[in-house]
């Protein structure tokens, strides 16, 4: 289970250029992390990439924090 | 060769400007895939002659105001070609008509191949161009899109809101590495346009400062242009291809 929440620390800190320490459960990309909607998009391709799946337009919509992707991600699983 | 390597989509490319832009591309060392809606065995033409130039080519059917035909198709390009360096939004129609005469289904066709056509493929091919941080998306409007024309209404409407939608794309995508611009052709001839009377045909030579209707090799060479490395510092440009008719 931490294992989806590190490999999710690790693109978003590389995308987003922020520190380790500041991707906390509760950091939202907009907000916290400095992202705008593009980087948001990306990040979910991203995350796609890395987990190999498929995250539709209305999922992604709903995710904003990091907790959020890696709640969705590990109800995939 | 400018585009050597490089894997292109042309929509609407069986026959006049997209059958011209997607053998210019070629040309210039493209891949290309001619997407056709009707026109298979003009399409297949167009996939022979650029493979006789040593290009990789073929023909996809797809109506690209069909968002699960746009789907389909882009599935199938993205089978052929690992990447997708040059999306050309060229494909449509006219049902031309006085504005008061004008049916609905007139307004709703041109709309929907003409404006909603482009952000379907355009939305289809965005993913893989972010991914590869490169990307190059040329529209095709049109002369009238600019300056109106009687008879069009649901065209130029289409054609304005092209531009428009080349501008909002072209913000969108820039920090990507993605340019977004569109032409605008003038009198070109093509099928579409020797549907129009010689009376006609007569008064808009009057109106053409570089007094010649233009040929889709024309409209083809600045497409050419707007996909290589060349035009790399524009975006969000509609450049005007009409012998100086609209300045």
């Amino acid at each position: 289970m931490a294992d989806v929440l590190e490999r999710v620390t690790k693109i978003v800190v590389d995308r987003l250029n922020v520190e380790e320490s500041e991707v906390k459960l509760e950091a939202s990309f907009k907000e916290d992390l400095g992202a705008d909607s593009l980087d948001v998009v990306e990040l979910v391709m991203e995350f796609e990439d890395e987990f190999e799946m498929e995250i539709s337009d209305e999922d992604a919509e709903k995710i904003s924090t990091v907790g959020d992707a890696v709640n969705y991600i590990k109800s995939t699983m | 060769m400018q585009l050597n390597g490089k894997n292109a989509l042309v929509t609407g490319a069986s026959r006049g400007i997209g059958r011209e832009i997607a053998l210019e591309l070629a040309r210039q060392g493209a891949n290309v895939a001619v997407n056709f809606a009707g026109s298979e065995e003009k399409a297949n033409e167009v996939v022979a002659e650029i493979k006789e130039m040593g290009r990789h080519a073929f023909a996809i059917q797809g109506n690209v105001g069909d968002s699960e035909s746009v789907t389909a198709m882009m599935k199938h390009v993205f089978e052929q070609f690992t990447t997708l360096d040059i999306l050309v939004n060229n494909a449509g129609i006219t049902r031309d008509n006085l504005l008061m005469r004008m049916k609905e289904t007139e307004w709703d066709d041109v709309i929907t191949t003409n404006l909603k056509g482009v952000f379907l493929c355009t939305k289809a091919v965005t993913r893989q161009m972010m991914k590869q941080r490169h990307g190059r998306i040329i529209n095709i409007a049109s002369i009238v899109g600019v300056s109106g024309n009687a008879g069009q209404a649901n065209y130029v409407a289409a054609k304005a809101g092209v531009i428009g939608l080349t501008k909002s794309t072209a913000k969108e995508l820039a920090a990507r590495g993605i340019t977004v611009n569109a032409v605008a052709p003038g009198f070109i001839t093509t099928d579409m346009t020797e549907q129009l009377t010689e009376d006609i045909q007569k008064t808009m030579l009057t109106q053409i400062p570089l007094a010649r209707f233009g040929d889709p090799k024309d409209v083809a060479g600045v497409v050419t242009f707007l996909a290589s490395e060349a035009s790399g510092y524009m975006t969000g440009q509609t450049l005007h291809v009409d012998g100086g008719m609209v300045m």
